[in-house]
């Protein structure tokens, strides 16, 4: 019985071993060909163990930062500004909806729910976005559309006040004349910080992640983030190696480690999360196994 | 007496109104973002049933009644990305849940607590990453010049290069295995707490009974996460008209030779709003998607609900 449990545990492990490979390998595939010598890319293609190492892609990179830098810049800018409004939107919606004596509370409550499970969808939205509302290529396109307010996070945080703030405390806080705002951000958020934690890196990653808003609603490269500037980026080498027959494009990729900077700017955007990520994995699962478990 | 009782009733509900204002005001910015982000286009879906003149605004353009969805459902598009959208989900739910629940289980006999988590904090790392990050680490498996599997597989093995991006054979299979690397570790950390919860009391009976572990498993573990298994599958069909726009427009990079098995209901929409111009035909494409996927959230959760109302939405 307890060889068998020791052989198990090994065969377990190996074959968790390599499926943690299968999902590592693209990413490793990814950092290695970043850091590969140009013509040995061209030559041997990407590969996990290149024949001769370069810096050149992240050379070019440094060189052309200013394209980058920007769009670094705006995803940074984006991610802080969406994540801090949407985080208070969401506690301002979720606070009364966890108060039994608010009127309506129910009616309220199946306002902000029924968007879950009903949508326009992509045509009227973008529609009204772009035609009477004009955030097309503002800073705007990028914050507001989509984002800022999930009734999803309302209700785990509206479900978190609920089951984690006792009535009595709310109660004592009233009879000593506190206000509602006082409560609220004296009381109950100082009580919900983890909560807090878990919501705001689930946003703020939505935040830095997001590609959709800048594709529906920006023209403007200038605003792009970073993620905008990877898409572009996939498209554009593309477009500068097919049409070389214009001098321009060719003068372009002349000096363009074309080949290992596609993988040096995925590197460069994917890197932060994966950085933080470890450090925060906690909360992040937390995160995932409260908003399944109840929504 | 009556009328006093009553006035004086509505007394306390306006003096538990006043008490209310500061909770509604808190309510108000948020309320204001939904109506605008939601519930105007929920009323824009109108459109489909319209000839829209810009001139006009979306309000004053005729109406032409069913028309769009005339000329939409007589392409044999309209056939191509509903079974698209359709086939790839129902695969996705299948092989998604199995394969989750399996490394759950796997994970949960595990003996040491730090490797535990290891292999948690692993598998759950290509669910942070976006979309977009993603189509580069498919590029690079799959480039014809340059690609992974292209110079360091097949050319060792002297077969043939292939040109992934424009062979549509190849599609379903990469598009399946993409979505399930991508979100296996994400399902088996919702399977793996519900694993977790379970009394270690049944697995020590049953030791004591002489179970093998097999059995453990098969009569223990999956009976108690039965429950969990047809709440989350009954919400993924909810959710089953709905495709990634992402893994079917941004990773096969929007290659047109492939559209035959990449393109579904939100792919549609995208190409027929922004590269065509076409609002008639994608509003009535979204019309239809917004339409039936509403239906079948309510089916869903219905059944969820005859199963077990704790685990219903609403």
């Amino acid at each position: 019985m307890v060889e068998n449990n020791k052989t198990f545990q090994i065969v377990a492990n190996i074959v968790m071993i390599l499926l943690t490979l299968c999902c590592l390998f693209p990413f490793l595939l990814l950092v290695m060909s970043s850091l590969t010598d140009e013509t040995t890319l061209i030559r041997e293609g990407y590969s996990i163990f290149p024949s001769k190492f370069g810096l050149e892609s992240y050379a070019y990179l440094m060189r052309n930062v200013g394209k980058i830098g920007r769009a670094y810049g705006i995803t940074v800018f984006v991610t802080i500004v969406g994540t801090t409004s949407s985080m208070l939107l969401t506690i301002l919606m979720a606070y009364p909806l966890s108060r039994k004596e608010l009127y309506g509370r129910n009616i309220l409550a199946f306002f902000v729910f029924f968007t879950m499970l009903f949508n326009g969808g992509l045509v009227p939205t973008y529609i009204m976005y772009t035609r009477y509302l004009h955030i097309k290529n503002t800073m705007w396109a990028l914050i507001f559309p989509a984002l800022l307010v999930s009734a999803f996070y309302v209700i785990m945080m509206r479900t978190y006040f609920t089951t984690n703030i006792p009535d009595a405390v709310i109660e004592a806080a009233r009879i000593d004349g506190a206000g509602e705002w006082r409560i609220l951000f004296t009381i109950v958020l100082p009580l919900s910080l983890p909560m807090i934690a878990t919501l705001a890196l689930l946003i703020g990653l939505g935040y830095w992640n997001d590609w959709k808003n800048g594709l529906y609603y920006l023209t403007d490269t200038r605003l792009y983030s970073i993620q905008n500037m990877l898409n572009q980026m996939l498209k554009d080498v593309q477009f500068l190696k097919s049409g070389a027959d214009s001098s321009a494009a060719a003068e372009l990729t002349q000096d363009m480690p074309s080949v290992g900077i596609k993988m040096a700017i995925a590197v460069i955007g994917a890197l932060p999360v994966m950085a933080v990520y470890p450090f925060f994995q906690k909360y992040f699962v937390k995160g995932i196994t409260i908003g399944a478990v109840k929504g | 007496m009556k009328t006093a009782a009553t006035a004086r009733k509505q007394k306390i509900s306006r003096t538990r109104f006043k008490h209310c204002i500061p909770l509604y005001l808190m309510f108000l910015p948020g309320a204001l973002y939904l109506i605008i982000n939601n519930y105007i286009p929920m009323g824009g879906l109108i459109i489909a049933f319209k000839q829209v003149n810009w001139n006009k605004g979306i309000l004053k353009s005729p109406w032409v009644g069913f028309s769009n969805f005339t000329y939409l459902f007589q392409t044999k598009e309209a056939w191509t990305i509903t079974r698209n959208t359709l086939a790839y989900n129902a695969v996705f739910i299948i092989l998604g849940t199995v394969i989750a629940i399996a490394v759950a289980i796997l994970l949960n006999e595990l003996r040491s607590t730090r490797l535990k988590k290891t292999y948690q904090t692993i598998i759950l790392l290509p669910y942070l990453i976006s979309m977009v990050v993603v189509s580069y680490l498919v590029y690079a498996m799959l480039s014809s010049e340059s690609g992974f599997i292209n110079l360091s597989i097949l050319e060792p093995l002297g077969k043939e290069p292939v040109s992934w991006y424009t062979e549509p054979k190849y599609w379903p299979f990469i598009l399946v295995i993409i979505q399930v690397w991508k979100t296996f570790g994400y399902n088996c950390v919702l399977y793996y707490a519900v694993l977790v919860g379970i009394d270690r009391g049944y697995y020590e009976a049953a030791a004591i009974d002489g179970a093998t572990r097999w059995q453990q498993i098969t009569r223990i573990t999956l009976p108690e996460l039965v429950p969990t298994i047809i709440t989350l599958t009954l919400m993924s069909i909810g959710k089953i008209f709905y495709s990634d726009f992402g893994l079917f427009y941004q990773v096969p990079m929007d290659s047109g030779p492939l559209y035959d098995v990449t393109n579904t209901i939100d792919t549609y929409v995208y190409r027929g709003l922004i590269r065509l111009n076409n609002v008639g035909m994608s509003s009535a494409a979204g019309f239809y998607q917004s339409i039936v996927g509403f239906i079948l959230v309510l089916l869903a959760n219905f059944i969820v609900r005859k199963i077990d109302t704790d685990k219903a939405l609403f």
